[in-house]
């Protein structure tokens, strides 16, 4: 389930850091935001938007399009990152990221952004939609797929489990569900908080295909996200991604105080320097 | 008027009727179809019922999925449910991205009878109207029921229709033109306007009866979308007979009299009372008890009307 496409896992490492870079700066830009959810999640979202999906960022309203769902949605700046440097909309933009009058909000609003498929921010409620979509691409006969990235804390919400066992039951082996595991949450660590116990036991005793990988390994990754593909026999397949929250950053890795909050001057600097040295 | 009807009846045929004509429209239940009465359109089209199970929050954001897919969902619960246990579901996923969902919930008000105040919502007309681009539609009988049914699947946006338990009188003939956003005029008169939605629709003709057969000429609205509202109606009302009594199922805060009042009190304000319950939960009895017992008569309605109109100058 690892790729040996060793070029397209390099274009894509390269691609994630660039993705980082922006993140940063928008969050610098705009003062405040949450770099640490986005910054674990970039690896997983740049093989989505610069791989795996069959989207066109010329018409982002594509009825036959991939979905993405960014359930956790506070980690917006990864995403914003990703559709402007995918072509959805200028990258000056991301500049006035939580500004007035900005299409980019402080959590995804799809009436705003081009290229959002879902409107999130109030966690726990992406999965469901993720369902009623790929239930809406069965009953009508499309092969598009969709794909829903939530926090591990985020499963503390008991609607994450009413929806497991929805797509189960209406077969949706065109959903793919990724847990962005970082093992931190706003409060603290996601087992102190409210300890969760095994991710990959639970989706899997729920119906799912689980894969577990690293979620900064992106061979790994795209492996995943491929394989996950090539299924087609009534599961939805759940990716437990293995994250470090605040990835790329010194630091701000496993920083719980980086779950929110934008770098300082220096701050920024520093980890623009990192992010490129490839440490 | 013997015939009665619950406008959850109307719903499940109206449903059976359209999905016939209409392949996107799906309908999900969580485990309340033979109440809700969405078991008709699942015999009907298997393929497009969505059985969810008892998860409310699941129902309203699978329901938010679809309506993304280009679908026309129809989501059913009771009113307490579907809209109390799901309000962030239905804030966050279907009213702020704007998706067209239906919301179709029954069991409304205290005439759910027997089951007690866990069950009686009272609050969700107000949860509802108080949602940015939410349309609110309080059908009065079957007939009202089904042509509102038709009319939020040709609507494009999120709309809340809420549906009774018990049979109600047939107000209506079969070619009622139903409008979103617009009242309908049952009967006219000068000495002032009942303004009514829901089972309160009944209730209210009833009351202009025992008022005509005292010699006061009231006129009668039914008021059966609370939002958008119809403002015309109301200033017309309030500018022509010059005192408004409110009629609805509901807690006077934030439902029909609450809207109503906003309207009226800055752009004509007249003296008004407000016919619902009084801030208070429901209870176990009959429906007629209960409706005696919460002041929700066509003779509350009378009283109201006799002291709003000792109110105008």
């Amino acid at each position: 389930m690892t790729t040996t496409n060793k070029e397209l896992v390099e274009g894509l490492r390269v691609q994630a850091q660039h993705v980082r870079e922006a993140i940063l700066r928008m969050v610098y830009a705009a003062n405040s935001g949450h770099c640490g959810g986005s910054l674990s999640a970039a690896d997983i979202v740049t093989a989505l938007y610069f791989h795996i999906m069959r989207i066109d960022p010329q018409h982002p309203s594509w009825e036959d399009r991939d979905r993405f769902i960014l359930s956790k949605g506070h980690a917006c700046p990864v995403l914003y990152s990703a559709l402007a440097l995918r072509g959805y909309f200028p990258q000056e933009e991301l500049g006035t990221l939580r500004a007035m009058d900005s299409r980019l909000q402080g959590h995804p609003d799809m009436r705003k952004t081009p290229g959002l498929d879902a409107t999130t921010g109030s966690l726990g409620q992406g999965l469901s939609l993720g369902v009623g979509m790929a239930l809406g691409a069965k009953l009508g006969g499309k092969a598009y797929r969709v794909y829903v990235l939530m926090g591990d804390g985020e499963t503390n919400e008991g609607q994450i489990w009413e929806a497991a066992a929805c797509a189960v039951k209406y077969r949706l082996d065109n959903l793919v569900a990724i847990v962005d595991k970082n093992g931190l949450q706003n409060d603290g660590p996601t087992d102190a908080i409210m300890p969760m116990g095994s991710l990959a036991e639970k989706w899997r005793a729920f119906g799912w295909d689980v894969v577990e990988i690293d979620g900064h390994d992106m061979a790994q990754i795209v492996g995943a996200l491929d394989e996950a593909k090539e299924r087609s026999h009534g599961k939805p397949t759940a990716i437990i991604a293995k994250t470090v929250k605040g990835k790329g950053v010194s630091y701000m890795e496993n920083v719980v105080e980086w779950h929110s909050g934008a770098p300082t001057d220096m701050e920024l600097d520093i980890a623009l320097a990192e992010i490129w040295k490839g440490r | 008027m013997a015939t009665k009807k619950a406008t959850r009846d109307a719903y499940g045929e109206a449903l059976v009727e359209l999905g016939k004509v209409n392949p996107d429209i799906v309908v999900l239940d969580a485990d309340l179809s033979q109440s809700t009465k969405t078991v008709g359109f699942a015999r009907a089209f298997p393929e497009r019922f969505v059985q969810i199970g008892i998860a409310e929050q699941d129902l309203i954001g699978t329901a938010a999925g679809l309506a993304a897919a280009g679908k026309i969902p129809f989501a059913s619960s009771f009113a307490v449910f579907a809209t109390g246990r799901a309000y962030d579901q239905i804030r966050n996923s279907v009213a702020y991205g704007r998706l067209n969902v239906k919301i179709a919930a029954t069991h409304a008000g205290v005439t759910v009878g027997e089951d007690g105040g866990s069950h009686q919502m009272l609050e969700d007309i107000s949860l509802m109207r108080a949602l940015p681009g939410m349309t609110v539609i309080v059908p009065a009988d079957g007939v009202e029921a089904k042509a509102a049914v038709k009319a939020a699947t040709e609507y494009e946006g999120p709309v809340y229709l809420r549906l009774g338990r018990g049979g109600w009188p047939v107000i209506f003939e079969e070619d009622h033109r139903f409008e979103i956003g617009k009242a309908a005029l049952l009967k006219d008169g000068d000495a002032a306007t009942i303004i009514a939605c829901g089972v309160m629709v009944s209730q209210a003709l009833e009351a202009t009866k025992l008022l005509e057969a005292e010699g006061i000429d009231v006129r009668l609205l039914d008021m059966a979308t609370i939002k958008p509202l119809d403002v015309d109606a109301c200033l017309k009302a309030a500018e022509e007979t010059g005192a408004i009594v409110t009629a609805e199922e509901h807690n006077i805060i934030g439902g029909l009299g609450s809207a109503v009042a906003e309207v009226l009190v800055e752009k004509c304000p007249v003296p008004m009372e407000r016919v619902g319950v009084k801030d208070t939960f429901g209870q176990s009895g009959t429906p007629d008890e209960l409706l005696e017992h919460y002041g929700l008569t066509a003779k509350d309605i009378v009283a109201a009307v006799k002291r709003v109109m000792a109110r105008k100058a």
